[in-house]
């Protein structure tokens, strides 16, 4: 039986998956920023067990900027824009959900594989859920492609970074503290400059729809 | 095989299906709290069944005796299940004659026969309450056994009542693979009771209804013991999931009395709440579109695959 | 045991050599089917009774061989007796025993091809059949497949008045041909530079694992061919249809097993060592088939059609057991290998039984009826009460549920994909365990494709008027579809029983047995008891006993009263059976999920049209990804090679006197 910390860890990361998978499966928009925002609570706490149990202080300001900006900070922004934007429909995919699950699937065995001889060489004991980190990357990277709004696009990049951090903690115990803040500063300034971006989509298009940016494409 | 064991047996049975309407009533009584609504109270299903038992039975025209011998055939398949599933003891002689694998073949026995008999008159309701009730079981089945597959590895064994005891033993660990299998579970719950969002029970309205579409021909004797086969069904999939997430407090064994002292008020109270909470799910949620259900139910599928993967990549 | 006198050999063969006395009897008097039917069939199913009991002696002992000095004079015939051509002897028995019964009450004068004629090709159909199973060398191996594949083909196109059926026939044959070269090439490949073509010098022939490989791989190009594994299945969708409907039991139910049979000998038997990536490619196309064979099983509009599909379902999941196999004993995993291939070997007897009770239940149904199409159907379970009762045991084994056969093995294949994680090997102890999950989802949609079929076609209301004048079947084809019913039941109760018969084979080729079996005559546990059991006896009595108990309650406590109206009509008119859910409407969700996968025709009428039309066809797009540009090419280099033709007979004779000339100078 492993020791209590690692399960939780371990239970962390699937519940993260389990949240990937959810938002992939996701329509509303808003509901989307909600698991958003759950995924990061996950991941803060995760981070807060990894910290207690290898006693680096550096990473409970970690978990406590994570907990910060990923469950407070950002969702409150993302609410704002939407409500802002008026953008509270069903965002369209381009693939059905069922066949964006199945990808999903073959994504994480994919990178199941690829994590195998990884996580070998790792000498952590949580190094079994590098694996669903990089899954979890690359799930919000599908969910980027198959979305069609713009808003979705943002959180697929954030749950992107989420998944990065996730890798970073369980694989490494955390970064230096500087490379975290300096990614988290990103984070922000990223999705900032994205909402700014957003009401010029619609200035330009009337609408947040991606696909009229195929217009711009000279022939 | 003894007799303690077979009469411990047919008491588990006996209880099951007295106590299956009570369930069923809970959760409608806790419908109608959440949604500001007096309630008809907790023997409404009881009431219900007796008043269709002393009717008359009215069968179409065209029914073959296929048609008749299917509420007979329903009671029993469930009846069965109430036997493999363990909701006092664990250990039970028949546990040991239907495993995991073989209760959702009994299940599947029970909607095929349901959805013969609802095509069975040949009304246009019929056969297309029968097509969506297939739909819906084709995807919820494998789902099923892929949840039974996920806790079956780790209990290192398909019979229900031994994962059952393998979980409640054991020191408490924290299984991640269990979280996805315990959505798929609750999905797949939600889809094969025909409660919201998939179907819902309460309505006939005609475009949108699956198991009512298929027991619309049924009346009297017949229709009672569908409807009572339904609520044991809930029943049923209550403590299977009660067996595989909350295992604790059930008795090991029939020769076990002290056991049956906590067994008795622990499945109860664990059954309330699980009402209690199906009532707020049904209550949070709107029903779907009927186009959505197989996304519904697909995604139920792939998320008990997915347990399955996640077990087999944390070991645990 | 006994080794010394082949007698059960020596039996088996003399009753393959009276399946072939009884075809030529039957042209004595080709024309009368008294003759024929009533007396030659009946005689032909009782040695199929006979042959049953025969290869269960042979089970319990080991094998035996016999030389017949008969074909050229430096090539004897070499025949074989083990456990695995008993077992499949044993499938050949029982099946044809009850399709042979139904035959005798099937087939009448004014159809096609003679009776007697019919009967010759029939019983040469069982006799090759058999000779394949006891072949012992390469080339009685190739000349029992041939005769089996010519004397099916004359079957097929009994009815060769209708151009489809001659196509199909055509197509039948083509594919048949293919395989035949590729097992051709595959003991070409196996005798490894020994030019020793009996089945013992192929045993002791060593072939570097590239060569063992192509061998292996032929083997399931040729094999699958016949088994019609995807992408090799075209045609079979075609030609069993087209067969008359005990042919078309037998070429299903029996003939598809045969091909299997062939597989696991060459890849079991004459190739001793496995690699594990044979089995996960086995394991992948069986896993595809299966999903594609009831992906196409359920959007159907034939029924005959239907239930090649559902074949080719099955045989997916046969494939799935014996690539699972073949990993098993390429990790060194010999008791869940037999385990797996316990599991295959049983999945095709019940495949064998259910599926001709299908076939032939549809023949009752076409003779009665003259309908194949579901939307013309409907209603029969009371015009035709034995043959809809009889055949709902069919349906629902094929469905896998219990307590019937199809659950017993699906029960077993899975359980040894539980075992599948403990594979020593990090990549693949993951990605065989989702391998269940096909199989899952391929089982539980073959219950919609079983509700489909027997809702359509028995329940109801008649949707022709002229179905009212349907007659049940007669007392000989009722005696058969009991026979292949009992069977699906029997089956399934005793698979403790048939486990121990398939630990001699699994014994014989994997050198392991399922001897932890359990105590109970009653209790299946392949493994351990801990692990998992199941019951069927128990299972079926208890569900029996709770039926009866639930009925006899009802009963006493409350009155039997029972009225009979007219069925709720929606609040208007009374419903006309034109309403009810048309086989279009029933494959209408499985169109719309697997939509990709399907090639879609679709016509919708529109709104304001008077008379609307609605035409949906659903073709399968291996057709036109792999078979037309396959033709298309034949075609071109067909036309290059239309350069040499030129029609004058010299320019040709000049060819053959050149060929000639080259031939000799190269001897020379």
């Amino acid at each position: 039986m492993a020791p209590l910390p690692l399960q939780i860890i371990n239970l962390c990361a699937a519940l993260m998956l389990l949240l990937s998978f959810a938002m992939l499966s996701q329509r509303r928009v808003l509901t989307l920023v909600d698991l958003f925002a759950l995924q990061g609570l996950v991941l803060s706490i995760s981070i807060g067990v990894v910290a207690w149990n290898t006693g680096q202080p550096h990473l409970y300001y970690s978990a406590g900027l994570t907990f910060v900006l990923k469950v407070v900070a950002l969702p409150l922004i993302l609410h704002r824009l939407i409500r802002r934007l008026d953008a509270r429909w069903e965002s369209e995919t381009l693939l059905n959900i069922p066949t964006t699950l199945m990808a999903g699937l073959l994504l994480v065995m994919f990178s199941f594989a690829l994590a195998q001889p990884i996580s070998e060489l790792a000498t952590t004991l949580t190094r079994g859920t590098l694996g669903i980190a990089l899954a979890v990357v690359m799930l919000a990277f599908l969910m980027m492609i198959t979305r069609r709004k713009a808003v979705t696009q943002v959180v697929g990049f954030l749950a992107m970074e989420n998944g990065l951090f996730f890798a970073a903690t369980s694989a490494t115990y955390g970064m230096p503290m500087v490379v975290e803040l300096g990614v988290a500063l990103d984070v922000l300034v990223g999705t900032v400059i994205l909402g700014i971006f957003f009401f010029h989509i619609r200035e330009q298009f009337d609408s947040l729809d991606l696909s009229h940016m195929e217009s711009l494409k000279e022939d | 095989m003894n007799i303690t064991g077979v009469t411990a047996q047919c008491t588990e049975i006996a209880m099951s299906v007295a106590a299956a309407p009570l369930l069923l009533g809970w959760v409608n009584q806790c419908r109608a709290w959440l949604q500001n609504r007096r309630g008809p109270g907790l023997l409404q299903p009881y009431r219900q069944l007796r008043k269709l038992f002393h009717k008359d039975a009215v069968l179409a025209a065209n029914a073959s005796p296929l048609f008749r011998l299917v509420p007979y055939v329903e009671f029993a398949s469930m009846g069965l299940a109430a036997a493999i599933i363990p909701s006092l003891w664990t250990g039970l002689p028949f546990g040991a004659a239907a495993d995991t694998i073989a209760l959702v073949g009994l299940f599947a026995t029970a909607r095929l026969f349901l959805a013969l008999a609802a095509m069975d008159i040949g009304t246009a309701f019929g056969s297309l309450g029968a097509r969506r009730e297939m739909l819906v079981g084709f995807l919820a089945e494998p789902a099923l056994l892929m949840v039974f597959f996920t806790t079956s590895l780790i209990a290192n064994s398909t019979s229900l009542p031994t994962i059952a005891d393998s979980f409640a033993r054991h020191p408490l660990a924290l299984y991640p693979s269990l979280a996805f299998a315990g959505v798929a579970f609750l999905m797949v719950l939600l889809a094969e009771n025909a409660r919201i969002p998939v179907d819902n029970p309460a309505t006939h309205l005609e475009l949108t209804m699956i198991h009512e579409a298929m027991v619309l021909e049924y009346s009297a004797r017949h229709l009672a013991l569908i409807e009572w086969s339904a609520a044991l069904k809930l029943f049923n999939y209550a403590c299977i999931g009660l067996a595989l997430f909350l295992p604790w407090g059930l008795a090991q064994g029939p020769a076990d009395p002290g056991g049956l002292l906590i067994a008795l008020p622990a499945t109860a109270f664990k059954l309330l709440l699980v009402g209690a909470g199906l009532a707020l799910i049904e209550t949070l949620n709107a029903k779907m579109r009927l186009f959505r259900a197989p996304e519904f139910l697909a995604t139920a599928f792939l998320l008990a695959v997915l347990g399955l993967l996640v077990h087999l990549l944390l070991g645990s | 045991m006994m080794t010394g006198y082949p007698t059960e050999l020596i039996a088996v063969t003399a009753l393959g050599c009276g399946w072939l006395l009884i075809g030529l009897l039957a042209l004595a008097r080709p024309h009368s089917v008294s003759w024929v039917a009533r007396g030659l069939f009946p005689l032909g199913a009782l040695a199929g009774i006979v042959l049953t009991g025969l290869a269960l002696a042979a089970l319990h002992h080991s094998a035996q061989t016999l030389v017949l000095p008969l074909g050229l004079p430096q090539l004897p015939l070499h025949l074989r007796l083990d456990a695995l051509s008993a077992v499949f002897l044993l499938l050949i028995g029982a099946t044809s025993a009850g399709i042979s019964m139904f035959a005798a009450g099937y087939f009448r004068t004014g159809e096609g091809t003679a009776p007697g004629l019919l009967a010759l090709q029939y019983h040469l159909f069982l006799a090759s059949m058999l000779f394949v199973v006891l072949a012992d060398d390469a080339f009685s191996f190739m000349i029992a497949w041939e005769s089996m594949a010519l004397s099916s083909y004359f079957l097929v196109t009994s009815q060769h008045r209708i151009a489809e059926i001659r196509r199909a026939g055509f197509l039948y044959l083509l594919m048949a041909h293919l395989g035949a070269v590729g097992i051709l090439l595959c003991f070409g490949v196996l005798q490894g530079g020994s030019w020793q073509f009996s089945f013992a010098a192929l045993r002791a022939a060593h072939l570097t694992p590239l060569w063992a490989s192509i061998a292996f791989f032929l083997a399931l190009l040729g094999f699958g061919t016949k088994a019609g594994l995807v992408p090799l299945h075209v045609w079979l969708p075609e030609a069993h249809p087209a067969a008359p409907s005990p042919v078309s039991a037998l070429m299903s139910g029996v003939m598809l097993e045969i091909a299997v049979y062939g597989l696991l000998r060459v890849s079991l038997d004459l190739l001793h060592a496995q690699v594990w990536w044979w089995g996960l490619a086995a394991l992948g196309l069986g896993l595809l088939t299966a999903l594609y064979g009831v992906m196409f099983a359920a959007v159907q509009t034939d029924m005959k059609r239907l239930l090649a599909y559902s074949s080719i379902e099955n045989i997916g999941i046969i494939f799935l057991g014996f690539g699972l196999t073949v990993v098993f004993q390429a990790f060194r995993m010999p008791v869940l290998a037999a385990l797996a291939l316990a599991a295959t070997l049983y999945h095709c007897l019940n495949h064998a039984f259910a599926k001709s009770l299908l076939f032939l239940g549809t023949g009752s149904v076409l003779h009665a009826t003259g309908e194949r199409n579901f939307g013309r159907l409907g209603g029969l379970i009371h015009r035709m009460p034995w043959v809809a009762w009889l055949v709902l045991a069919g349906t629902l084994a094929i469905a896998g549920l219990p307590p019937l056969n199809g659950f017993v093995s699906e029960w077993l294949l899975l359980q040894s994909f539980l075992f599948t994680p403990t594979i020593p090997h990090d990549f693949i102890n993951m990605l065989l365990p989702l391998g269940a999950a096909g199989l899952v989802l391929a089982a539980a949609l073959s219950g919609y494709v079983m509700v489909k079929f027997y809702g359509i076609v028995f329940l109801g209301q008649p949707r022709e008027a002229r179905l009212a004048q349907a007659r049940d079947c007669g007392r000989l084809e009722r005696l058969g579809l009991l026979w292949l019913a009992a069977g699906c039941v029997f089956l399934g109760l005793i698979p403790v029983q048939m486990l121990a018969l398939f630990s001699r084979v699994t014994e014989e080729l994997l050198g392991a047995s399922l001897g932890t079996l359990s105590q109970h005559w009653w209790l299946l546990a392949p493994l351990s008891a801990q692990r998992a059991s199941y019951s069927p006896v128990a299972f079926m009595f208890s569900i029996v006993a709770f039926v009866a108990l639930t009925l006899l309650t009802v009963r006493l406590l409350y009155h039997g009263r029972v009225r009979r109206a007219a069925p709720w009509g929606c609040g208007g008119s009374s419903l006309t059976p034109r309403m009810q859910d048309t086989s279009e409407g029933f494959g209408q969700p499985i169109r719309q999920i697997f939509e990709p996968f399907f090639r879609l025709q679709r016509e919708l009428p529109t709104p304001l049209e008077r008379a609307p039309h609605y035409r949906v066809q659903v073709e399968d797009r291996f057709w036109f990804w792999l078979y037309a540009p396959a033709a298309a090419l034949v075609q071109r280099i067909a036309r290059l090679a239309s350069v040499v033709q030129q029609g004058r007979i010299s320019v040709y004779l000049l060819y053959s006197f050149l060929t000639l000339m080259a031939l000799l100078v190269l001897v020379l």
